[in-house]
């Protein structure tokens, strides 16, 4: 039983890693402000949901479960603001996005 | 295991920190220390881990809270110039 | 009602996370937790927005839907990033949400999956970055529209 749950550990680990090292890639190899936003994302939600989830199975039922769901909570509620608050800024500042419009733009 | 999920984190943190460094606007920059801020929140969890000491998901959550406030607030003050003013 | 339902969900939070269960600890967090509340009601948080009850009963199946699109999502993004072929556009959609917290939700939920961001709100129009064609295809047939109006009650 704990060699199953310590696997499940491990593949969660190694796609919350894989999830990570890209975006961070991505951070560094995207054109402009507007694209980073969406690797930055990337490691905000796919990164932390899954080396939480492997936290979670590695430590069973206490407080400590608790806790990793909290830290899981508070980044989920914050993540979208701040990236919201830094497109918003950057469109205020009169930043245009690359690539095609459709339609009217605000 | 825990200790590869380290080095992972530690990777990914210098990747970051070299968009930080060579950023051109300042949006770029302020995304990047708060993606910096998210991985050293897992790096702290995973730390407490991988020394037997799990009082250090406190400090994680803690950390959570502080990386967006300070985030918010720099991104307040580079907008407006202040950061609010004193009703009289 | 509201109070007490805020009241009880502090004092959770409190029992949660602090571990120790002596009367003397117990009693100062009973403590703390009212005077919160009583500083909420003074500033007149307590409304619809501050403490959006009417959302509770649905949320966890709203929840999962959205966990399931994320992680959809995470993946494109990761093909796209890895592939590095991106054709960002840009694009306005109309939310059908008729108060705020839903409009904030439905925003929220669009920025948190990877791939789009709400740019610019304006009323009820939002300026949507997409990162493909597939992710603006994603936010303009309306399904996460249609699933934000039914998670407010309708």
């Amino acid at each position: 039983m704990d060699l199953v749950l310590d696997i499940i550990t491990g593949i969660c680990f190694f796609v919350g890693s894989l999830s990570i090292i890209i975006g961070a890639c991505g951070l560094i190899k995207l054109p402009d402000v507007f694209s980073r936003i969406h690797a930055a994302g990337m490691i905000d939600t796919g990164g932390t949901a899954f080396f939480l989830l492997g936290m979670i199975f590695q430590t069973g039922w206490s407080l400590i479960t608790v806790k990793l769901i909290l830290i899981g909570i508070f980044i989920f509620f914050t993540s979208p603001v701040t990236s919201h608050v830094t497109a918003n800024l950057a469109r205020q500042k009169n930043l245009m996005p690359l690539g095609k419009k459709i339609g009217k733009i605000l | 295991m825990f200790l590869a999920a380290l080095i992972a984190c530690a990777i990914s943190g210098i990747l970051v920190l070299i968009r930080i460094v060579l950023g051109k606007t300042t949006f770029d920059r302020v995304l990047g220390v708060n993606s910096l801020g998210t991985i050293i929140v897992i790096g702290i969890a995973l730390h407490g881990f991988y020394s037997n000491r799990p009082e250090f998901l406190d400090i994680a959550i803690v950390y959570a809270l502080i990386n967006f406030i300070g985030t918010v607030a720099v991104l307040k003050l580079f907008s407006t110039g202040s950061l609010g003013e004193l009703k009289k | 009602m509201k109070s007490l339902s805020l009241f009880l969900i502090l004092l959770g939070l409190w029992l949660l996370m602090s571990g120790h269960y002596s009367l003397l600890i117990i009693s100062l967090g009973v403590i703390s937790c009212a005077f919160c509340v009583y500083v909420t009601k003074r500033a007149k948080l307590i409304d619809n927005e501050g403490l959006p009850l009417y959302f509770f009963p649905r949320i966890f199946n709203y929840l999962i839907w959205l966990f399931k699109e994320i992680f959809i999502s995470n993946i494109n993004t990761a093909k796209v990033i890895i592939s590095g072929k991106i054709e960002p556009e840009t694009f306005t959609v109309k939310a059908s949400q008729s108060n705020d917290v839903a409009r904030v939700t439905y925003a929220n939920s669009i920025t948190l999956t990877p791939g789009t961001v709400t740019t610019k709100i304006k009323d009820n129009m939002f300026e949507v970055h997409a990162l493909n064609s597939d992710f603006g295809d994603d936010v303009r047939s309306n399904v996460m529209d249609k699933k934000v109006r039914w998670l407010e009650g309708d």
